[in-house]
């Protein structure tokens, strides 16, 4: 299995580079200057300094998403009343086309921190609130009449079957949230303004230094893909399937 | 001496549908008394409805000659998908009717391996349900049910989703089990076999309303070892009668 991924990651650099050499088209590096610009980047400082401006907005985002979302998506699950009132809104939001409404944040709230994490936040609260909804809800109607037939009390009942059994949900929520919150916060940084990992690809773009804006690229990829990947790991270990 | 007694009682779903009508029943104190009837006579209803797990439409359930509306501590329900929580281990699965009733941690374990063990799990305390077979997930979800000592097991299917060869050998541990501890028991199946092999009593219920058509009492000597039992004339005699009237509904 490892021998497979790596030949594949092998083919896939492999075809990079004969394509970029081939040449393709002007804007298109091989691999294997791309890897040099990447080396550059990060020895330079560059690309460190600028994932410190990125990662902020993004973790402060889906920070106040896990906490607040959860909340809401629990409510959600455990009340009607709540669920009445919010559900139309996290589903209008999962549907909404996100790169047209962050214009719009950039005129309510200018081009600053609190935008970003905005953006952040629109993209990964719907998923992280539904999921955790769906985790409450979804409990097996079997094991609340158990906890019945043993005259559990309501609290009971949510403390030790509902939350437990919807924390698998609400953990992939949160690693889904993340996921989406990655997409947030690139758009954010080309379309509001050009900071860290945005600035990076539109001024290498600009200055036409394609091998860097394609690790600029590249690296982002690379860092969602890997951190999506550990959360998974993670997940699988506190959450054994059954 | 009856223990458990039905009377007058209507089942109407939301959707119109008449589950259960005018049914009438008295389980005997200590005996084991089964519903048995094809799918969608209400057999299951009229257990969840005894059980106070869900609400009648009309009638009375009377639990120790005491009119009842909800669960209560003298009955325990053992589930026909088993109903255990999937992340804990069986000591807790177990002990876990005790645990909603606050008994502390220390004391409710200690009951719950005796259970454990008189079930046939010893060894078993730290796996969890998806480490074992349906046979033995229904050994977990009967054992949490005599942990809490309720008078009174109600057992929905309890076999349905048990193989063929473990099923005969759950029965048997069952019936020993039970006179041991001198349950009263009210049992749903679909399996005339399992009915006539295991019950004092069994209740054969017509579907859509059910309605209690027949009573009959098999006449079959429990002294007699498993395989005995089931070549006796009065078992066969009994598993024919049955076939008899419940053939008219299928």
């Amino acid at each position: 299995m490892r021998g497979w991924q790596l030949a594949s990651f092998a083919l896939f650099f492999g075809l990079w580079e004969l394509a970029g050499r081939w040449p393709l088209s002007a804007a298109f590096p091989p691999a294997s200057q791309t890897g040099v610009a990447l080396w550059q980047m990060i020895q330079d400082g560059s690309l460190p300094r600028a994932y410190l401006i990125t990662l902020q907005p993004l973790l402060i985002g889906v920070a106040l998403c896990a906490v607040a979302g959860i909340t809401f998506g629990v409510g959600m699950g455990l009340s009607r009343a709540v669920e009445w009132l919010s559900l139309p809104v996290f589903i209008i939001l999962q549907a909404a086309p996100m790169a047209a409404i962050i214009p719009l944040l950039t005129y309510m709230y200018g081009i600053g921190l609190t935008s970003k994490v905005l953006a952040v936040i629109m993209l990964s609260a719907p998923v992280i609130v539904m999921n955790s909804y769906k985790g409450i809800r979804n409990t097996n109607p079997s094991l609340l009449q158990m906890c019945r037939s043993f005259q559990g009390s309501r609290t009971q009942e949510i403390v030790k079957i509902v939350l437990p059994h919807a924390a698998a949900l609400i953990f992939t929520g949160l690693r889904l949230g993340l996921a989406m919150g990655f997409i947030g916060i690139v758009i954010a940084e080309l379309l509001i303004t050009p900071t860290g990992i945005g600035d990076l690809i539109t001024y290498n773009s600009s200055v036409a230094d394609y091998p860097k804006m394609f690790a600029a690229i590249g690296s982002i990829v690379a860092v969602a893909a890997v951190s999506l990947h550990l959360l998974q790991r993670l997940e699988l270990r506190l959450f054994p399937r059954d | 001496m009856t223990e458990v007694e039905v009377s007058g009682i209507r089942k109407i779903y939301d959707n119109g549908l008449e589950a259960l009508r005018d049914v009438n029943l008295a389980f005997p104190k200590g005996q084991l008394s089964t519903l048995l009837g094809p799918s969608g006579c209400g057999k299951t209803t009229l257990l969840k409805i005894i059980a106070g797990l869900i609400p009648r439409s009309a009638g009375e359930v009377l639990v120790k000659g005491k009119p009842v509306d909800g669960p209560g501590p003298e009955r325990a329900f053992v589930f026909q998908d088993f109903a255990l929580l999937p992340w804990a281990d069986v000591l807790r699965n177990v002990a876990f009717g005790l645990e909603l009733r606050g008994v502390p941690r220390p004391e409710r374990e200690q009951v719950a391996r005796r259970f454990i063990a008189e079930v046939g799990l010893k060894g078993f305390e730290s796996r969890h349900p998806n480490q074992l077979s349906g046979g033995m997930r229904q050994r977990v979800g009967l054992a949490r049910a005599l942990t809490v000592d309720a008078d009174i097991i109600l057992m929905d299917e309890p076999f349905s989703s048990v193989d063929e060869q473990t099923r005969r050998k759950f029965q048997e541990d069952l019936l020993v089990l039970l006179r041991q501890h001198q349950k009263t028991v009210i049992f749903v199946t679909h399996s005339i076999e399992e009915a006539a092999y295991l019950s004092d009593q069994i209740a054969l219920l017509s579907p859509r309303p059910g309605t209690v058509s027949k009573i009959v009492r098999p006449e079959v000597d429990r002294s007699k070892s498993p395989d005995e039992i089931r070549r006796d004339r009065n078992y066969l005699d009994t598993v024919d009668e049955i076939w008899g009237i419940l053939r008219q509904y299928v």
